[in-house]
């Protein structure tokens, strides 16, 4: 007897399908229900100032699909009807304006693939193997073209006074949320963006328009982004002195650890990704990414760092973007250690958590770009640990 | 014949319309040469309008270290005492203690360099301005911007007492905010990992025989802190299969004319999507609907006609414990019109409905949903 799935007429072929008006905004396929963004509750007080994580176990290639990146907010997701909003500019400009969404789209617009990383990513793992996920250790990612104006041409528009040396800017959520940003990055590549993989930002994401800030951390990516104020100095608000600073063990702490630094993940085999086809070809997959630059190079290993091999890297190496690598081995059945190291294109080499720990202590909280190690043993099972 | 056919034939005509309409000079009209990658750096469009200053006085609220931005006014400890039992204890404690996860905002000096540090506005944050700042954006949750200058200062002025840095009849003002030296003031420093951590974290690392063993030394799985999703799926199909081996004649078309016997009247669903959005302005504290739990609020299933603080396991304030009575549409409406005069001494830190349909939307969203 063969397979019933060929032997068999199946429905699908016998009956037919959806109609092109079934579904004006498609969805994935309902065998897909599991790829989804996940919660931890025991993390923070309540769901309007928590954080989900993007199920990277499950995706492939760089792009993150929009309804599966990360959703971090602090006084939950503003619902902003874009013909209500606006954007200020104000403090030191030599004309303070105000832009509606409409005279936004009129400046000319880029687009640029960029991974957002929340600076606690991975932070719950200081102390040790805590989450078995990568989705959890790892998912406070995603990486997604964005399609906006040049935040220099709206500042140049109001035109920035000599003594202008940081921006103030604020979203219109209930949190009202503010970082200080040195004018430096403003001017550099910053961008003030209203599409994400070619639609209009999601509510989470900031709709209509958020900050971009390629390379650094995810809170300073204002969501609901309304005012802009320049300055001389910072302002040490809230979230740039309590929160994402990193504590050391010497009881003092650094500040404005902006930039991302080289990180990746192996994404499968992990927890939520074991291996069920047993022994022989297995694709092994990794996202990499850098606040500094591009990632030419990954090292994987299996024997948890006896020794190494370069990965194969695959798609477009783009500046502070996600980069996608693979390593296709022949399994035999044994454990496997599985671990992969970054390498940037400024020569910095992923640390291991060991290397961070001596430097950082286990209370900073922000930053842990250690490599990660997933267990793998003889039936395929994959579980976070840490090794010697 | 497909639909490509059919584009296809259409096309030199849209082609040659085109060419047509395309002026003798399209120079002008671009603002970017065709050819530059970047758009020009220093053009002005003209776009926008100049913001009033009324506008800015609104929106430009920011606070810095050295007070700029701080309005006038001022506030003793006694008043943001009673301020913050009423506003702000609910999710921080009487004391600054913190309720649950939410965050503690006193004490932990010294803790610092603990294996725990406890990270509070005493021990931890740098300036008083943050302070300010932070609870006139923020606070209370759920209630943004709605404070007078004055209660800011006067919590402020609450939350340094409550840390032991002033005395109980000390009042801030903007006068002498400055003066206030805020213990963890020079706890920071700038980001040093290029000096630091970059040079020793580069270079051609080891890729062969890098060492001899490899033990693991911890797992996740033993600390089983993992979100459990199998438990909760199983959770979920029990529910299913209970529902699905009730018998059919106790399902949907039977209920309604049930629910009405009870005299209640059909729900205008009209009424109830307005009563949802309204609901926004109570979600922060509040739960309603399947699987809804005590917050910062108790949960609200039933609520309507339901005994004033009945839910068990949530910590009421006495005003609304010592109430007798049931919350019937009448009452919730004059609650929600105003709750702090119509149950004074409540710790629900919501301003009130002001618009009458407001009411009758949100009460019968909370009849749909809370069923």
């Amino acid at each position: 007897a063969g397979d019933p799935a060929i032997t068999q007429i199946q429905p699908w072929m016998q009956e037919l399908g959806d109609g092109v008006d079934v579904a004006p905004y498609g969805k994935p396929s309902e065998y897909e229900d599991q790829v989804i963004r996940r919660t931890v509750e025991w993390l923070t007080a309540d769901p309007v100032s928590s954080i989900n994580f993007t199920p990277l176990h499950d995706l492939d290639g760089i792009i993150t699909p929009n309804g599966l990146c990360f959703e971090r907010h602090h006084g939950g997701a503003a619902h902003i009807d874009p013909a209500e909003h606006r954007l200020m500019i104000n403090g030191l400009v030599d004309t303070p304006l105000v832009f509606t969404m409409e005279d936004i789209m009129r400046f000319p617009r880029e687009n640029h693939v960029y991974f957002l990383e929340c600076a606690a990513n991975s932070g719950m793992e200081w102390r040790g193997a805590q989450l078995n996920g990568c989705q959890f250790t790892h998912g406070m990612i995603h990486n997604v073209m964005y399609t906006g104006v040049p935040l220099r041409l709206l500042l140049n528009e109001a035109g920035i006074k000599s003594e202008g040396k940081w921006i103030l800017p604020e979203g219109a959520d209930a949190a009202a949320m503010t970082r200080s940003i040195p004018m430096e990055k403003a001017l550099d590549d910053c961008l003030v963006a209203f599409k994400m993989n070619g639609e209009a930002l999601r509510v989470e994401q900031g709709y209509p328009l958020r900050l971009v800030v390629p390379g650094w951390e995810g809170n300073m990516w204002i969501k609901w982004l309304r005012r802009i104020e320049v300055g001389d100095k910072p302002w040490h608000h809230r979230e740039e002195t309590s929160k994402y600073t990193d504590l050391f063990p010497d009881g003092k702490a650094r500040r404005f650890t902006w930039e991302m630094d080289a990180k990746s993940v192996i994404t499968s085999p992990s927890p939520q990704a074991p291996i069920t086809h047993g022994p022989g070809p297995l694709v092994i997959k990794g996202l990499a990414w850098s606040g500094r630059g591009t990632i030419p190079r990954v090292d994987v290993t299996i024997d948890g760092g006896k020794t190494w091999a370069q990965a194969r890297m695959s798609g477009p190496s783009l500046d502070k973007s996600m980069h996608a690598f693979y390593l296709d081995i022949k399994w035999d059945g044994q454990p496997l250690y599985l671990q992969s190291r970054a390498h940037d294109s400024t020569g910095y080499v992923q640390p291991t958590k060991q290397a961070l720990r001596e430097i950082r202590g286990v209370n900073s909280i922000y930053h842990n770009n250690g490599i990660q190690t997933w267990y793998v043993n003889e039936q395929g099972v994959a579980e976070n640990v840490e090794v010697s | 014949a497909n639909f490509a056919d059919g584009t296809i034939a259409s096309l030199p005509d849209q082609a040659s319309r085109m060419a047509l309409n395309a002026p003798a000079d399209m120079d002008g009209m671009f603002i970017a040469a065709a050819q530059a990658d970047e758009v020009p750096a220093d053009a002005k469009l003209g776009l926008g309008r100049e913001a009033l200053a009324e506008e800015i006085a609104v929106w430009d609220i920011d606070v810095r270290p050295d007070g700029t931005g701080l309005p006038e006014g001022s506030g003793d400890v006694m008043t943001g005492e009673e301020i913050f039992v009423e506003s702000c204890a609910v999710c921080h404690g009487d004391f600054g203690e913190g309720v649950g996860r939410w965050p503690v905002l006193t004490g932990g000096f010294n803790s610092l360099t603990k294996d725990r540090p406890v990270k509070t506005t005493g021990s931890y944050w740098p300036y008083l301005s943050t302070v300010y700042d932070y609870i006139n954006r923020a606070m209370p949750f759920g209630n943004a911007q709605s404070l007078q200058p004055d209660d800011v200062y006067a919590i402020t002025a609450y939350l340094l007492y409550m840390n032991d840095l002033v005395d109980e009849d000390f009042t801030l003002s903007r006068e002498n905010f400055a003066g206030v030296e805020m213990p963890n003031a020079e706890g920071f420093y700038m980001d040093d990992r290029a000096e630091t951590e970059i040079p020793v974290f580069t270079g051609e690392p080891c890729m062969e025989a890098c060492k001899d063993t490899v033990e693991i030394t911890m797992r996740a799985a033993v600390l089983d802190v993992t979100p459990d999703e199998t438990a909760a799926a199983e959770a979920a199909a029990d529910t299913a299969e209970d529902e699905a081996a009730a018998p059919e004649s106790e399902a949907a078309p039977d209920a309604a004319p049930a629910s009405e016997s009870d005299g209640h009247a059909a729900i205008d669903p009209a009424l109830v999507e307005a009563g949802e959005k309204v609901f926004k302005k109570c979600k922060a504290c509040h739960q309603i609907g399947d699987g809804a739990k005590n917050r910062t609020g108790p949960q609200l299933n039933n609520v309507v006609g339901r005994e004033v603080a009945a839910v068990d396991g949530f910590k009421y304030s006495k005003t609304l414990d010592a109430m007798e009575g049931v919350w019937d549409e009448e009452a919730l409406s004059a609650f929600l019109a105003n709750p702090k005069a119509y149950a004074k001494g409540t710790r629900m830190s919501f301003a009130g409905l002001r618009k009458p349909e407001d009411l009758a939307a949100i009460i019968a969203y909370m009849k749909a949903a809370g069923q």
